[in-house]
């Protein structure tokens, strides 16, 4: 990761946000945050790291958490999976769990490719990413704006686990702040 | 030709593996693993995949992580375990102590025709397992082997894997339930209780 990358999720508006779905995290009862990290998740995977009642679990590609998120339900825990948008691709057959099996599903995905990208490899996994959920029955809701991720991630939260659903709340990449690698 | 030495039956050996369970919870892969442990019975504490291939074992992490105090087993197949090798990584870092993962090793695809996996060709995953960080593994060719399994399965106090090559059967199906919500409040009802799934 390049140090820009570094200092952009480190800004106090990252971590504001950040915090803000933690709080949801700790109020709602998600005990297991599994990820394969994301620099716009930094903020979030250290607050995590750092809980001692989170369970946080690193993956080797995306798709382990969405089984992980349905063991863990199936034990009477509540997870959350969080990834980077060209990991959406990584998990389309896994999320067959969900819907076959009315899974409660909550998926926090910073967005690229979208708001300013540099590289071009970002983009069609993250123009793909609304369609390629919603072809897998996952509902998807935008967030852009610091002061709406809370009352989003909450809302998400509470559809996935009280209707038994897949959510994913898509962080876009305004909000995150574009990633420069040349200034 | 599957190399002669398999001569396990993966029938027999899962009957006994799940004999007095107990409490045991049980996640099995896609296909003849779903088949062989509801030949040995269907019950509550199983979760049969009947699909979402690769996750059996990540499944398995999710449940012994949640239930702490009880043994999860998982139980898979060659092809299932091939991809999801990942998760073995994944699952030797967390090292739960109640997850064990046995893999019923017949070196082909059996549902799909018989062709050959990786393991057949060599690749071995119980070398993988360790080499992910596994604490324990073993491979098994020998029924006298398949009791002290079962007492680890049921007692050991760590996490392992198993390999257990199995000949090449043609074994009636046993199918488990297809609806996976009714196969989720199954097991919730059954670990957590009623009030899990009604409220």
């Amino acid at each position: 990761m390049s140090t820009t990358a570094a200092k952009l999720s480190d800004d106090s508006h990252s971590q504001h946000w950040a915090s803000d779905i933690y709080d949801v995290f700790k109020a709602q009862g998600v005990e297991i945050v599994s990820y394969v990290p994301d620099a716009g998740h930094t903020h979030l995977i250290k607050r995590c790291e750092s809980d001692p009642e989170i369970h946080a679990v690193t993956l080797t590609t995306e798709e382990e958490g969405v089984a992980l998120a349905a063991g863990a339900y199936l034990g009477g825990k509540r997870a959350a999976l969080l990834m980077q948008s060209s990991g959406v691709g990584n998990c389309i057959n896994m999320m067959s769990l969900v819907g076959t099996c009315s899974f409660p599903f909550l998926c926090l995905i910073t967005m690229r490719g979208e708001w300013g990208e540099f590289n071009p490899w970002q983009v069609p996994m993250g123009q793909g990413t609304p369609a390629a959920l919603t072809a897998m029955g996952i509902i998807v809701q935008r967030v852009a704006e610091a002061r709406e991720v809370r009352a989003t991630v909450l809302a998400a939260t509470k559809l996935a686990f009280q209707s038994y659903c897949g959510v994913a709340v898509l962080l876009s990449q305004r909000l995150i702040g574009a990633k420069q690698f040349l200034e | 030709m599957q190399d002669a030495s398999l001569l396990l039956n993966r029938r027999a050996v899962v009957r006994e593996l799940l004999r007095e369970r107990g409490t045991m919870l049980l996640v099995s892969g896609l296909g003849a693993a779903a088949w062989d442990v509801t030949a040995a019975g269907d019950h509550a504490l199983n979760f049969p995949l009947w699909g979402a291939m690769g996750g059996a074992a990540m499944l398995g992490l999710g449940l012994a992580l949640a239930q702490p105090a009880r043994k999860v087993l998982v139980i898979t197949g060659d092809g299932e375990m091939l991809m999801g090798m990942g998760s073995l990584a994944t699952i030797a870092v967390e090292r739960p102590h109640n997850l064990r993962i046995v893999v019923l090793d017949n070196e082909r695809y059996g549902e799909t025709g018989q062709q050959r996996t990786h393991t057949a060709s060599g690749t071995d995953l119980a070398a993988v397992a360790l080499a992910c960080g596994f604490p324990h593994v073993r491979t098994i060719r020998a029924e006298n082997e398949i009791e002290g399994l079962r007492s680890d399965i049921q007692q050991m106090d760590d996490l392992f894997l198993a390999v257990v090559k199995v000949a090449l059967t043609d074994d009636p199906l046993a199918l488990p339930p297809r609806d996976g919500a009714y196969l989720k409040n199954r097991m919730r009802g059954a670990i957590l209780g009623a009030d899990a799934i009604l409220r």
